[in-house]
């Protein structure tokens, strides 16, 4: 069984592309020689910066013949039957059996197709994978059409086993395979030839190449840390970096800086973000302090003075990158000090949110509005919660967010502190943006919690004001995660809030700022000026042809401001939000489901709560779900469940039958037997204690009064016919079921759940 | 052999010029007029389209007005070098030919981390673009590398490989000077010896003041629309003149897409330019581009058929 090696000889391929081309490279190429018939015991991708490789154990050394019997026309069949049949097998007639068949004879094709070499289907895979290999984006070079990620300058492709090595004969635009590679590009460039993929892999670490990306990584992390232990630090973990680096080195070398004492006072977000995307630097931080103080380089070269000069130089550009870092600290905390917060966030005016939703400073004056309305309903001071909002997103202003978009939010809490504002205030900055995914933290202070549902229910009324709801996999807004990010903050801070009114609030904002826009005291005025004009003299008439003709383009300027005023609200459809259909309350219980399925709540229990009032304040609607739930759970629940069902089922019937509700008036002096008896005085008993357990929001105590139904109604079916002869006694009974749907119901709605 | 270090900027660029003309490439001269970068030289731009061969390498100086800072940044300038090359079909060796260069200025791959690093070039106001990286030595970027896909909206067949050298940054780190102004701009032990600041902290004061404050805006945005105007109505002449000879007026029309890029520029740094202006401006400059590409390729030079 011989093994196959490839391996494609580039110029430096992007390190983020290298973890996905190496699994294409083994799927494509795998499934291609599976395909064509042949069997292999292993395959593994590896990857540098200049070579992807994939190396293949134990393939078959051809693909086994292949026989296939085709049943065709009758003998005698009409003409164009047989004809075709000879066209879709590619035989001639002479060359068809004819076999005997119930209704007589029968043309059977006997295609043969013989075992093809494993070298001829190598080449054949190979060239259409390089031919259609999906990088991400690929390009020409030269004179050529061939397409690759970067130049591909050679192609190594052996077939080898126990006897010896064979190259694969294949030839893609020019480039030959052959069975040699280069080693690293400065330590050891020269051409050498290999037989196997251990042998490969051995010559090339002796060339200064380390093959595997996990032995990379795994040699830079080991390094790295100990050189920081070494100095009293530890380094600051980073996986992502940690595998970008090793795809930008053959031969990683280790080197380890200290951080000039200017840049030490700069907070540690800084410099680790500007090292990071800078100069793909790790941080090293004292664990005592937390403060970064050293920097860890990944060079790709050993040299004779051991790095001394590669690391000087790094630490020069890394002076540089922090000067401007430092630079931008200070602007803006000059900034800051001069026009606080407020003035920092003015640029947001010209800061485009969406073409359809105005500006950011549009969007944080429509948040501060509903920030406030939250407050109260959050515990926050409505002052301070519209304060945050109109700073909260001051940060994007600045020179430093500016450079490093990840920052914001970070960055506005160390300003809004430098400015000297309330800390809740100051939090907010980063807090309003959270929760960012389903494993973020949830805010939990008041005035935080207020902005961060403003911020998201502006950003989800919006969206759906102008109709650009998620659709199946799209979700450019990140729609969904805004909404799970207010499920988590109403049911995190156990808020009571009734989203219906707020999102009202948050379509009125989008109105109300577009009025802002519109109106305009001074169009007025003038038009007034204008009429009171008259010509009494040549000059007049000049002076009042200039007027009009410059007033004639402001009103063309003006029509054009309107229409476009006019045309962002004809883009807002109310409707859209409040409709039944495409209620994006239905939406926040979609994703309510989701979420509450995480937390073992089933779908069916959440129906029948959603089917109750208040059901927009998630809040309220939780606590209805987990006692249901828990209730459910109980032997009594269980089997109250049944019973109101069978009530329900008998009375709908009867109610269907006789064309009237039955629903009021029955009366305990009609019973005939003890178990009705009882039961009214079960049903007066449940309704008195569930009453105000239901006013106090106490469901578990509601539910548990309902229980105690359980052994009335079971008792009562199993005593009595509900539908008797004696039609006063057969009413009494309905209205007495009625009673049980009454109350059951009243708790949540039961007909919704199953089983 | 090592060779000796240079000792001066202008140096650092005469060795560039003498490796690059042993490399076979026509050595030009800057183009004259105000460009933000290399590229804007039609010697690239417009010969990156076609399919005739070419290989030229030139210093160009270059204007950013944004980037003024009176000069005070140890590495900011309004006015600064640029070194281009461009070689098409670019050559399979041509890292090779680039490490070489830095070799011949003194950078010792033995001592130094030289890299290639991802980063794809765009111009979005000349509708070009293509892949390649940023060269880092020792974690600092000292050139751009950059095979050509696309120029002024067209294929590019065959495909250019373009270099630009970043020449003060390039030469402070080869020098270890530590501000652009002390950077020794000829011999330090020449009679009269002149630092870079010598030659351009002044002019560094007076474009940054001009750019951020005094350029007259009015008078930029007619210069702008002038500009367009004249691009668009050379190019729309007929391509016959009186006498009836063929000519198609690419370059001439280029040079009016060129001064409109400067002068959004030097309105971008006035700040008198909105984000969504921005686009806008960029756009016309890009539709720019783009005429005078289809305009070339319609030429002898453009790889048209005589």
């Amino acid at each position: 069984m011989p093994d196959l090696l490839i391996e494609l000889f580039s110029e430096e391929i992007p390190a983020r592309m290298q973890a996905r081309a190496r699994e294409d490279l083994k799927k494509i190429v795998t499934d291609g020689l599976v395909a064509a018939g042949l069997t292999y015991a292993g395959a593994h991708a590896l990857s540098t910066p200049r070579r992807l490789t994939l190396a293949v154990e134990g393939l078959t050394a051809q693909s086994r013949a292949v026989r296939e019997e085709r049943k065709g026309p009758a003998v005698g069949a009409p003409e164009a039957a047989v004809q075709g049949f000879l066209r879709s097998t590619g035989l001639t007639l002479d060359q068809l059996e004819k076999r005997d068949d119930k209704k007589g004879q029968v043309y059977f094709a006997v295609i043969e197709k013989p075992g093809r070499k494993a070298p001829e289907i190598i080449a054949e895979v190979l060239e259409g994978t390089i031919r259609g290999f999906p990088w991400p984006k690929s390009m020409r070079w030269g004179a050529g059409t061939l397409r690759w990620v970067r130049p591909l300058h050679s192609i190594l492709c052996t077939l080898s086993d126990e006897a010896g090595s064979e190259v694969v004969p294949l030839d893609v635009d020019g480039i030959v395979a052959g069975s040699t590679t280069r080693g690293h590009r400065f330590l050891a460039p020269a051409e050498f030839s290999v037989s196997s993929f251990e042998d490969y892999a051995a010559k090339l670490k002796r060339a200064k190449v380390m093959l595997d990306p996990e032995e990379r990584a795994e040699h830079i992390w080991h390094d790295a840390t100990n050189a920081a232990f070494a100095a009293g630090l530890e380094v600051v973990e980073d996986r992502g970096l940690l595998a970008e680096v090793a795809g930008l080195v053959e031969w990683p070398v280790v080197l380890m800086g200290k951080i000039g004492e200017d840049f030490l006072g700069l907070p540690p977000e800084v410099l680790q973000t500007s090292m990071r995307e800078h100069q793909k630097f790790f941080s090293a931080r004292s664990p005592k302090t937390g403060r970064i103080e050293a920097f860890v380089t990944v060079a790709n070269t050993e040299t004779a003075d051991h790095g001394a000069t590669i690391l000087k130089g790094n630490q020069k550009v890394l002076s540089a990158r922090l000067s401007d870092a430092k630079f931008f600290w200070e602007n803006d905390l000059r900034t800051v000090a001069q026009e606080g917060m407020e003035g920092m966030a003015a640029g947001l005016a010209n800061v485009t949110f969406h073409n359809k939703l105005g500006s950011q400073a549009d969007r944080i004056a429509r948040i501060e509005a509903l920030a406030r309305e939250i407050a109260p309903l959050v515990g926050a001071s409505p002052d301070l919660a519209a304060e945050a909002a109109r700073v909260a997103k001051a940060d994007l202003q600045s020179a430093m967010v500016g450079e490093f978009p990840e920052l914001q939010g970070t960055m506005g809490v160390y300003y809004a502190k430098a400015a000297g504002l309330p800390e809740a205030v100051a939090n907010a900055c980063k807090a309003h943006y959270q929760p960012l995914g389903p494993s973020d933290d949830v805010p939990t202070e008041p005035v935080s919690v207020a902005v961060a549902l403003a911020d998201k229910i502006d950003t989800l009324t919006g969206f759906w004001a102008i109709d650009e709801k998620p659709t199946g996999s799209k979700d450019p807004f990140a729609l969904r995660r805004a909404a799970l990010g207010v499920i988590r903050l109403v049911l995190g801070n156990r808020a009571r809030i009734n989203l219906l009114g707020l999102f009202d609030t948050g379509i009125m904002e989008h109105y109300r700022e577009l009025s802002r826009e519109w109106a305009d005291p001074e169009w007025q005025a003038d038009i007034d000026a204008m009429k009171r004009v008259g010509a009494k003299s040549l000059d007049e008439f000049y002076d009042l042809q200039r007027v009009l003709k410059e007033k004639h383009t402001t009103q063309a300027q003006r029509d054009a401001e309107r229409q476009r005023v006019m045309d962002r609200l004809a883009e807002i459809d109310l409707a859209s939000v409040v409709d039944d259909d495409d209620l994006l309350l239905a939406f926040f219980h979609d994703r309510l489901k989701v979420h509450l399925k995480d937390e073992g709540i089933r779908h069916d229990v959440i129906d029948a709560c959603l089917a109750m009032p208040g059901n927009d304040d998630l809040t309220l609607l939780v606590k209805r779900a987990e006692a249901l739930s828990a209730f459910l759970k109980t032997d009594d629940g269980g089997n109250l469940i049944q019973g109101f069902k069978r009530a329900n089922n008998i009375l709908t019937q009867a109610e269907e039958k006789d064309g009237v509700e039955y629903s009021y008036g029955a009366d305990p002096k009609f019973a005939e037997d003890a178990s009705e008896r009882t039961l009214f005085a079960a049903l007066d008993a449940a309704e008195a204690a569930i009453g105000p357990a239901m006013a106090a929001e106490d469901f578990g105590a509601a539910m548990a009064a309902m229980a105690q139904l359980r052994a009335p109604i079971d008792t009562f079916f199993e005593a009595v016919q509900v539908n008797t002869d004696n039609e006063i006694v057969r009413r009494n009974r309905l209205n007495l079921l009625s009673r049980i749907r009454t109350i059951c119901l009243s708790v949540a709605d039961l007909t919704k759940l199953e089983g | 052999m090592t060779p000796t270090q240079p000792r001066s900027f202008q140096e650092i660029i005469l060795r560039l010029q003498s490796y690059w003309a042993s490399k076979g490439c026509a050595v030009l001269q800057p183009y004259d007029m105000e460009v933000g970068a290399g590229t804007f030289h039609p010697a690239t731009t417009l010969r990156a389209l076609g399919t005739r061969a070419w290989a030229a390498a030139y210093v160009q100086p270059s204007r950013r007005p944004t980037d003024g800072r009176y000069g005070e940044n140890p590495n900011r300038l309004q006015h600064y070098y640029q070194y281009q090359v461009l070689i098409k079909p670019s050559p399979p060796d041509l890292q090779d030919l680039y490490l070489g260069s830095l070799a011949a200025i003194g950078i010792d791959a033995s001592v130094h981390d030289i890299r290639f690093v991802e980063d794809d070039w765009e111009s979005p106001t000349l509708g070009a673009w293509g892949l390649g990286w940023e060269v880092w030595c020792d974690g600092m970027e000292v050139s751009q590398f950059t095979y050509f896909q696309q120029v002024g909206g067209h294929d590019c067949h065959p495909v250019s490989g373009e270099l630009t050298y970043g020449l003060e940054r390039l030469a402070m780190y080869v020098l270890g000077a530590d501000h652009v102004m002390d950077m020794p701009f000829n011999d330090p032990d020449a009679p009269i010896a002149l630092t870079y600041g010598d030659v351009f902290r002044q002019t560094e004061q007076e474009y940054s003041r001009w750019n951020f404050d005094q350029a007259d805006t009015g008078m930029l945005l007619k210069h702008f629309e002038d500009a367009e105007a004249e691009c668009e109505r050379i190019l729309a002449a007929p391509a016959e003149d009186k006498a009836g000879r063929k000519i198609v007026m690419a370059h001439p029309a280029y040079d009016q897409c060129i001064k409109a890029s400067h002068l959004f520029n030097l309105l971008d740094a006035r700040g008198v330019i909105s984000v969504t202006e921005r686009q806008a401006y960029i756009g016309r400059v890009r539709a720019l581009a783009k005429k005078c590409a289809d305009a070339f390729v319609t030429t002898e030079a453009g790889g048209a058929a005589a």
